[in-house]
């Protein structure tokens, strides 16, 4: 079919060239209309075009205005057709609105026709259509019903709404299918631009939803992903409606004529994949509903044509956003994979969009595509690239920081489009001030190319922030004045190259940094620095803002003396400048530079960024400031999400109260839930927000990255480790040009997941040799005794293992998370290795590796002759004695018997210290003889050994159990092992996080794993928030920011620096909190602690 | 939600302009514009970025400053010498529209038997019509291709029929009764009886 359109299609310019023959015999050659496009198309310029419009405008507006035209119809096409070429006939307005009052049905159509293309919702004119649209609606012609409807739902004035809501309400009964479907857009349309006036009608939507007719539901499906979209909660009891429509769509059982190419609608199937995974976002048990019609779509769909792509792709989506299911995410990775790999370039874009959605959750996947997206990298079509950019952008991490934002520079100097650009900028610019510190250099460099790339578009908060991140600095003294010298000595030579060339803010940003810093690189005169800057003030295209900037910056830097004559002249020219604001400065600069004692005093060295004033006005109540952009942002989705100012309240019940404060988290994030809680990707990026990214990322990326040196590999090799992340040796010869790709790809997903990244790199695989190495040395025995710091490692720390079925079966019901530290050595880990998920690396990174092991050699000695004869009765309290001495004087948990065998008997506990969390393994020997612990190690008989690793949790669960093995020798040379378990309470890696109230709010807004419910409120004093509050402090460590009125704030960080927030308030007897991290699953395992807590009291 | 359609040829003329959604100037910028300026420069700037784009990339595009930042997409289709362009926000199905432009073509096809660009310009009028049945108000009304044909052939009926008597409103009614053949497998109870009788007014 679409080989037809084509076909006819090419035809065409033929026809239009050559104007005349041909083509006219489709024309009616009376028609003033295909005299008008005729003469239009033999023009040559726009000037000509413009004449001739004009010219056929005073015809129409003659001709219209006569009292019995009879061509009315004819008319309104013709200046319809001068309106879309961007000429104005606005006298015909009134005549389209007339038309379609007084006009036959056919004059009718036409006129509501031109009303809706002239017109827009805000114009005054179009009041006087109301009446014809009441008079309409009530016509029995459904000609007129559907014209009615039709336009009602293009635009209608909203303060008019009421005087037809009644009207097209009872069409909801109408008796034809097509008005009723008409009917319910346009209460939808309605419900979008004023929702509290169809409030009273939402059973009517649920009846609409229930329609015998599949059309109508269809049309109802629009109402109802707007209303859950923003309100998912209220909407959970249609979870079970919904799948099984989507259930009977998939299994075929509406009419033939919904197929298209033999797909069962299609556009319904997306709707409704659409509406569940709002539904079942965070939601288990809806979730778990769903599981079985999703597994069916996703079956159903078979790979045949492009529609049944677009279900898959919102199949995928939604199975990733709902509650994780194993199986699921299995087969929706293959899908993904399926999209990625396919040579259909639009498939392809939609697979770097589901990898890019996904890949927060599962960056293995990413991991899996690698090669696929460096190709993609290198795509001839921007839009791909960009795409890739973006997904990039996602997995960046202190590693592999650098490679991404030199691509990203690459594309920017490529890119045309002003929005990418800016964009993209943007992007660069957070990056690089995500990890300043790491790279001095690089980021005074990349910021520099992003100044001179940006341009002036960028937005205005990036040289600010920059700036900000210069003159406030970091811990380091000596950095920061690395830092500042750096950024010093990289300007002075772009001001004395072609300084014209940069852009406008890229000059104000240099002349700032030369004006508060230039006094750090000795060898700098002030007086070259003062030349450099005159130098700015003379260009030509230097704005007066950027000659302010400048202005101010000398006068930073005048000291009087040999520079005095370059100021003077400066301040002498723009004192009488016609600027208001340069005048001013030049005023200043010339009072200031003859007067230095007054200079010391207005302007002391170092005294930027220090906004005492600032944090003085936000203490006493102001609202915090928000930069312009974040403003408008906030302008456009109220306009966008709804023209009432408190119309969103009504429904929010949680938000409702605190509409007028400022500073709640609950107003702030209900701006940002609106689009937060939909299912778009951009909703996503909230998560990489400035702060609220750099939290969550950062603590897994080191613990990464201490991962692999420290457990197997002994101080010794310890530089190999490392090297090991920055270039991963191939081990197989491969062509050139792969190797390259191979390379990058090592550069761009090093330390994504640092175990699977080596598994999945394919043929370079450091880790299993470093285990063969391992293995090796095993083999060698006793030759090993003589080095004792690898033998040190008895119990090697942790891999971590997938562990997602076993955990099922241990503990179904809340979904606990299983780490498993396997203190076993090489073979073992091997294994692990193969099986390993970056997913579930749940524990733990003993960032002590080495030392903990080195200690238990100590204790084994110090032990050895212990008292202890009797091994079973050892007690807790003798156990006791051999805690480590630092860890004695914290409280640790009961020691918990572990498990035993003939030789060997385990216990262990838990100690909480401020930064960590220690678990201490009593190591008991309970043989006659003594045990050799592979390979040097001895435990001799009847003492004890302890070990200590600190554990750190990375993705919470209710409680974190620890699997381990212990491997040793018997003298009798036979080895053995003895695997225990250990559950720690999550709780215990809890800690208070200390926060002031402003940075709670930023946090709060770029958090976006979220969680709500009621708790109980312990109501036995005077202040039920407060003694809540206390108690749950008490129990769980957590930290009360500030309490204010009825709502409470609360702050704690799960070790090592994954924070959560906690907003409550009191609301009719019960604590509604909201809690909010960006770590998923960890508000969830908060609150069921919260809950354990307030119930146990 | 649909904000736009814009149907515009090789060259950047516009053959058909739908806005679904009001756009008018950012409010940062301060000179003033009309909105119908703003739709001007809205189709400039879309033909701008289609128009660089081979046949062989994706048909989807990403934010164009004027039609307003990363939530908007524009999703579009070159055939032969014209641009479909639909632009869309987050909440539609990217592939979802890319097929709807296809069943609006083909639709187009249909009415028009062998659609083309003069078509399109010389019956600007009916193809709005078309469009209102297969996109009312921004939202998706009818994808059925059959359907979408039958509610134009009503119109067109109506239009052949209407004498300038006074008798038009009893036979549009009468051709509206009858409009619905497609709908008879639909609805499980036919309650219809005019329906057995498509050519016969009952008037």
């Amino acid at each position: 079919m679409s080989d037809v359109v084509e076909k006819t299609l090419t035809a065409l310019p033929s026809l239009l060239s050559l104007d005349s023959h041909p083509g006219s015999a489709k024309l009616s050659s009376t028609s003033k209309l295909g005299n008008l496009i005729r003469g239009i198309t033999e023009l040559t310029s726009k000037h000509e075009e413009e004449k001739l419009i004009q010219h056929e405008l005073l015809a129409i507006k003659e001709q219209v205005s006569s009292p019995n035209t009879t061509m009315m119809k004819e008319l309104m096409v013709r200046s319809i057709y001068c309106e879309m070429l961007g000429y104005e006939a606005s006298f015909s307005y009134i005549h389209a609105i007339k038309l379609a009052q007084q006009g036959t049905v056919l004059e009718k159509r036409v006129g509501y026709l031109a009303v809706s293309l002239f017109l827009n919702e805000s114009h005054e004119l179009l009041l006087l259509l109301v009446n014809t649209v009441l008079k309409d609606l009530q016509s029995t012609n459904l000609i007129e019903v559907c014209m009615a409807l039709t336009v009602v739902s293009q635009m209608f004035p909203k303060d008019m709404i009421p005087a037809i809501l009644p009207l097209v309400e009872e069409k909801l009964n109408h008796p034809k299918e097509i008005i009723r479907r008409k009917a319910v857009l346009a209460l939808y349309k309605f419900y979008l631009i004023a929702p509290n006036q169809v409030q009273h009608i939402h059973n009517k939507f649920r009846k609409a939803l229930c329609d015998k007719d599949p059309g109508v539901m269809t049309a109802s499906l629009h109402i109802y992903l707007q209303m859950i979209q923003e309100n998912p909660e209220a909407y959970k009891d249609l979870t079970p409606s919904f799948v099984t429509i989507l259930k009977q769509v998939v299994g075929g059982k509406l009419p033939m004529d919904f197929n298209y190419h033999t797909v069962p609608a299609p556009w319904l199937q997306i709707q409704l994949l659409r509406i569940l995974s709002l539904l079942g976002k965070n939601d288990q048990s809806t979730s778990e509903v769903m599981y079985e019609v999703l597994d069916e779509s996703l079956q159903r769909a078979e790979m045949n044509h492009n529609i049944t792509y677009a279900i898959l792709y919102e199949c995928v989506k939604c199975i990733y956003t709902i509650h994780p299911k194993s199986d699921l995410l299995e087969k929706a990775a293959k899908c993904i994979g399926n999209f990625v790999l396919s040579p259909k370039i639009n498939l392809k874009y939609l697979g770097l969009k589901a990898l890019t959605y996904v890949v927060q959750q599962d960056p293995k996947l990413a991991l899996q595509h690698q090669m696929t997206i460096i190709e993609c990298l290198d795509h001839p079509d921007l839009i791909i690239k960009r795409e890739t950019l973006e997904l990039l952008f996602r997995i960046t991490n202190g590693q592999n920081v650098t490679v991404i934002v030199e691509k990203m520079l690459e594309f920017l100097c490529i890119s045309e489009d002003d929005h990418t650009t800016i964009d993209l900028v943007g992007k660069v610019a957070e990056l690089a001030e995500k990890y300043p510190l790491k790279y001095n250099e690089w980021f005074i460099e990349t910021m520099n190319t992003v100044f001179s790339l940006g341009g002036d578009m960028m937005q205005p908060d990036i040289p600010n922030s920059f700036l900000k991140l210069l003159s406030e600095g970091f811990d380091s003294v000596e950095e920061d004045r690395k830092l500042r010298l750096f950024a010093v000595n990289s300007y002075i030579p772009l001001l004395r190259g072609e300084p014209g060339k940069l852009p406008q803010r890229f000059l104000q940003v240099i002349s700032w940094v030369l004006g508060e810093y230039s006094h750090l690189r000795e060898d700098l005169e002030p007086a070259e620095v003062l030349s450099l800057l005159a130098k700015l003030l003379d260009m030509k295209n230097s704005s007066s803002e950027t000659k302010s900037w400048v202005l101010m910056a000398m006068t930073k830097l005048c000291k009087g003396g040999a520079d005095a004559s370059v100021t003077q002249e400066v301040s002498e020219t723009y004192s009488s400048s016609l600027d208001t604001v340069l005048r001013q400065r030049a005023h200043e600069l010339q009072y200031l530079s003859q007067d230095p004692e007054l200079r010391a005093r207005v302007l002391p060295r170092g005294s930027c960024g220090n906004f005492a004033f600032v944090s003085e006005a936000l203490a006493a109540g102001a609202a915090p400031y928000k930069p312009p952009h974040q403003r408008q942002e906030e302008l456009d989705q109220s306009k966008a999400l709804s023209l009432e100012p408190y119309g969103l309240s009504l429904p929010i019940s949680m938000s409702s109260c605190s509409i007028t404060d400022r500073q709640s988290p609950t107003l702030l994030s209900m701006s940002s839930g609106l689009s937060g809680d939909t299912l778009k990707l951009d909703g996503i990026k909230r998560v990489w927000g400035r702060e609220g990214y750099l939290a969550q990322r950062e603590p897994v990326e080191e613990a990464a990255q201490v991962e692999v040196p420290s457990p197997i590999q002994s101080p010794g090799r310890q530089g190999e480790g490392d090297s090991l992340h920055s270039q991963t040796p191939t081990q197989t010869p491969t062509p050139e040009p792969e190797q390259e790709k191979q390379q990058l790809a090592s550069s761009l997903f090093v330390g994504l997941a640092s175990q699977s990244s080596v598994s999945l790199m394919g043929k370079s695989e450091p880790m299993p040799q470093r285990f063969r190495r391992k293995a090796k040395g095993q083999g060698l025995g006793s030759s090993f005794i003589a080095n004792e710091q690898i033998s040190s490692s008895l119990i090697s720390p942790p891999s971590a293992v997938d562990n997602l079925l076993c955990n099922n079966l241990l503990d179904s019901n809340n979904a606990s998370e299983l780490a498993e530290q396997t203190s076993q050595l090489s073979q073992s880990l091997t294994t692990a290795n193969g099986t390993c998920h970056a997913e579930a690396e749940l524990t733990e990174s003993d960032t002590k590796g080495c030392n903990p092991a080195l200690r238990r050699d100590n204790c084994v000695v110090a032990a050895g002759p212990g008292p202890h004869n009797d091994p079973g009765r050892l007690t807790e309290v003798c156990l006791d004695s051999y805690l480590p001495a630092e860890l004695s004087g914290l409280s640790h948990s009961e020691i918990a018997p572990l498990c035993a065998n003939q030789s060997l008997n385990l216990s262990a506990c838990h100690v909480q210290k401020e930064d960590s969390l220690i678990l201490v393994v009593f190591i008991m020997n309970s043989s006659e003889s003594a045990i050799q612990q592979i390979p040097a190690g001895e435990v001799t008989s009847y003492s004890v050994a302890v070990g200590q690793y600190s554990l750190t949790v990375k993705r919470p669960a209710v409680h974190v159990e620890v699997v381990g093995t212990v491997s040793y020798q018997l003298p009798a040379g036979t080895s053995q092992s003895l695997q225990f378990s250990y559950k720690v309470p999550l709780t215990s890696f809890i800690r208070p996080f200390v926060v002031s109230t402003e940075e709670y709010g930023t946090m709060w807004l770029s958090f976006s794993h979220d969680t709500k419910q009621n708790l109980t409120l312990i109501n036995d004093n005077q202040e039920p928030l407060t003694a809540t509050l206390n108690a749950l402090k008490k129990k769980l460590q957590l930290h009360v920011v500030e309490v204010i009125g009825m709502e409470g704030i609360v702050a704690c960080r799960l070790l090592q620096d994954l924070p959560c927030l906690m907003h409550c308030r009191v609301n009719a007897g019960w604590l509604a909190v909201w809690l909010r991290s960006p770590v998923p699953d960890l508000p969830d395992c908060l609150i069921y602690h919260c809950q354990r807590a307030l119930q146990s009291l | 939600m649909i904000k736009a359609i814009l149907i515009f040829n090789n060259h950047g003329k516009p053959r058909l302009i739908r806005f679904y959604q009001y756009f008018h100037q950012a409010a940062q910028d301060t000179s003033y514009c009309k909105a119908e300026d703003m739709q001007q420069q809205i189709i400039r700037e879309t033909f701008h970025l289609v128009s660089k784009r081979d046949d062989n990339v994706c048909n989807f595009l990403e934010g164009g400053s004027l039609i307003g930042g990363s939530d908007y997409k524009l999703i579009y289709r070159h055939y032969a010498t014209l641009y479909f362009v639909f632009c869309v926000d987050s909440s539609e199905s990217e592939l979802g529209i890319l097929d709807l432009i296809q069943v609006f073509v083909e639709t187009l096809d249909k009415c028009f038997e062998n659609v083309c660009e003069l078509d399109l310009i010389f019956h600007m009028d009916k193809v709005h019509y078309i469009l209102q049945e297969v996109v009312m108000g921004g939202m998706v009304l009818e994808t059925n291709m059959n359907e979408i044909v039958a509610q134009v052939e009503v119109q067109n009926r109506m239009e052949k029929s209407e004498g300038g008597l006074s008798a038009a409103p009893a036979r549009a009614v009468s051709a509206v009764k009858n409009m619905n053949l497609p709908e008879i497998p639909r609805n499980i109870n036919i309650g219809d009886i005019n329906i057995k009788v498509p050519s016969l007014s009952p008037f």
